[in-house]
């Protein structure tokens, strides 16, 4: 069983999401570690990009802090190498396209199976265009994250059909960041895609709650929060290890406990 | 590989988010592109309201100056809000129209695109927003208050370099918020297909025109046509109906700022590499990670760090050349077509008038260049003397 599938397997994942080197690599290792200890289930490393164009203001200045801090593709995968000694927490990349092109999708997709990344989610990577990556992806046993957004509709099949490793259900308009209310019929949405796969589906975007990640992971099999977190690091800096741990900790005691396993 | 290619170029890199949107607005256009009524709407428009065709004119002085071709100007200065936006405003507006939206948004540089996207917004009536980087606002004050009293709300960009690429960015997200009454009205040939496309084709109409005048005056096609890049919307206008004629040269002018050896450039042809980037494959510039480098030009309409997927295509196969102007070229060249010609024109045009001054003089008397004077150079005067050392303030 792969990594991703078993963090899903019988249970519900909470997802957590960092920027990689904000404030620095070695603090991204230690922080990463707090949340697995505090009980995620899966971790969403954001490899930083100059120009997020998903990323609400709290992570497109994460992304700033770590690109000043020096924070490259390459000593990314060097944490997460070392990471991978520590912990079998699955870890996906969230990255931009350009910085997997440039790369080299093959050198970079050869580097995720070596370091142990077994995902990649890429906001800027269409259905229409996944083609150029996807089979490369594949090869080194790296899944590409289907996104479904509020707007997909008629698409939902289509795109939940192939998915691999999990869906990351976006939901709200806009992008990424703290949302009081989320309008979207998200159980419809899961519904249309539970008719066509077995593939675990995560909500993400807005959440930033106890109560929002019992509702939504009531609804699928798991919830993402990225800008909640990345505040708190904002906040404390070098120092934020055991208020990430708290904080997870209590997103965690609100997934809702799968009964009669 | 999908739709909207040119080479290896171009595709549709956005969120899915926006991709049931952008595939109705390809569905809207490749329908209205060849609707009876709609051409003719558009058609009304541009002659009524814009003031085309734009003249084609002939710089007899300057010719006799420089001693070489004949110099004829595209007068894309002239036409309604100063400059070639409007060409391709006033056909995504009416498109927009036809699709039931209400509410206009776009990204501005110079405030050229901004102030024309404001101006269709009031004939339209709807409502518009307009996305600047904070650097331009300053750079070009006059512009944020004529968006303004068009009716528009203009943001300020604070994000990253808070210029172009920065208003882009903004822009796209606001899209990304807000999809069911708006539509993004794309400034240049770049961005996801069907954008690159639909830009040209409404810029076109320069190249339409200036081929049917330059045959009427002098009996035969221009041996050079030439025009500033940023994203390359008026030059790619100024191309289009040239590609065929393998005779004519196809010269675009981009941005060098202090040069293209130093880091304040804008040259992507020059100094930039293949990429995936505002929604489109094309040539950035951009680190061995694909950091989208800050750019730097004079030219905040030129400022931009990529360039559209057609003109990377033209690049490749050998059909337009592209060459660097500077800073101080274009400054020099603002004030000698100014001096020279009577005519003040933008800055960013200034960089193909700048390279027009060392091609003319080499070049045989019985040839002929069009060069598009992309806009007017009203807006650049206060920032022009504030480069000569006057203390100039709007």
């Amino acid at each position: 069983m792969s990594r991703i599938k078993n963090a899903f397997d019988h249970k519900k994942a909470f997802i957590g999401f960092l920027t990689a080197g904000d404030p620095t690599l070695d603090k991204t290792e230690e922080f990463v570690m707090e949340m697995v200890d505090a009980g995620a289930g899966l971790i969403e490393l954001g490899i930083p990009f100059t120009d997020p164009i998903a990323d609400g203001p709290v992570i497109q200045e994460a992304n700033i802090r770590a690109l000043e801090a020096g924070c490259t593709t390459d000593k990314i995968f060097d944490m997460v190498a070392s990471l991978r000694k520590k912990t079998d927490v699955p870890i996906v990349f969230l990255g931009y396209l350009n910085t997997m092109f440039v790369y080299g999708y093959e050198k970079f997709c050869k580097r995720c199976q070596e370091c142990g990344v077994d995902g990649l989610i890429v906001p800027d990577l269409p259905y229409e265009e996944k083609g150029e990556l996807v089979p490369i992806a594949k090869a080194h046993g790296v899944d590409v994250i289907t996104m479904i957004a509020p707007t997909s509709k008629q698409r939902i099949e289509m795109l939940a059909k192939e998915a691999t490793g999990f869906i990351y259900v976006v939901s709200s308009m806009g992008v990424t960041g703290a949302r009081s209310e989320i309008k979207t019929d998200l159980a419809e949405i899961v519904e249309v895609i539970r008719g066509v796969t077995d593939t675990p589906v995560a909500i993400g975007f807005g959440i930033n709650t106890k109560e929002q990640v019992a509702k939504y992971s009531a609804v699928a099999d798991g919830a993402i929060v990225g800008s909640a977190i990345v505040k708190i690091i904002a906040q404390y800096g070098e120092n934020a290890g055991k208020k990430l741990h708290e904080y997870v900790e209590e997103m965690v005691s609100g997934l809702q406990k799968i009964m009669n396993m | 590989m999908s739709k909207g290619r040119f080479g290896k170029h171009g595709g549709q890199y956005i969120p899915e988010t926006l991709m049931n949107e952008i595939h109705k607005l390809e569905d809207a256009y490749e329908h209205y592109k060849n609707d009876p009524e709609f051409i003719q709407e558009l058609d009304t428009l541009n002659r009524e309201y814009a003031g085309r065709p734009s003249l084609l004119y002939y710089a007899e002085k300057m010719t006799k100056a420089l001693g070489g071709a004949k110099i004829y100007f595209k007068r894309e200065d002239l036409n309604h809000t100063g400059s070639h936006k409007i060409n391709n405003v006033l056909g995504q507006a009416l498109l927009a129209k036809k699709m039931g939206k209400t509410r206009l948004i776009a990204e501005t540089g110079a405030g050229q695109h901004g102030v024309a996207t404001a101006t269709a917004a009031a004939l339209f009536g709807m409502e518009c927003e307009i996305f600047m980087g904070k650097e331009d606002t300053i750079r070009q004050a006059l512009n944020v208050y004529r968006m303004e009293l068009l009716g528009a709300k203009v943001h300020a960009v604070e994000s990253g370099t808070k210029t172009l690429k920065d208003a882009v960015n903004a822009c796209m997200q606001e899209w990304t918020a807000r999809v069911d009454d708006t539509l993004y009205v794309l400034g240049s040939v770049m961005g996801p297909h069907p954008f690159p496309t639909i830009v040209r084709d409404f810029q076109s109409v320069i190249s339409k025109e200036s081929r049917a005048q330059i045959l009427e005056k002098e009996g035969r096609l221009p041996d050079v046509v030439m025009a500033c890049v940023g994203g390359g919307s008026n030059a790619m206008g100024s191309f289009y109906e040239y590609i065929n004629d393998k005779d004519v040269k196809l010269i675009g002018c981009e941005a060098a700022g202090h040069g293209v050896d130093t880091d304040k450039t804008a040259a992507t042809m020059a100094v930039g590499s293949e990429g995936v980037f505002h929604g489109m494959k094309s040539y950035f510039c951009q680190n061995e990670y694909g950091q989208i480098a800050p750019v730097y030009s004079i030219s905040a309409g030129l400022d931009y760090p990529g360039v559209g997927p057609e003109h990377a295509y033209l690049k490749d196969i050998g059909r337009a050349e592209y060459v660097p102007v500077t800073d101080e070229e274009a400054v020099e060249a603002f004030e000698y077509i100014a001096k020279e010609e009577g005519i003040i024109a933008a800055i960013e045009s200034s960089h193909a008038v700048a390279h027009l001054l060392k091609i003319a003089p080499k070049m045989r008397k019985d040839q002929i260049i069009i060069c598009t004077l992309s806009g007017r150079g009203d807006k650049d005067v206060a920032a022009i003397a504030r480069y000569r050392g006057i203390d100039l303030h709007e």
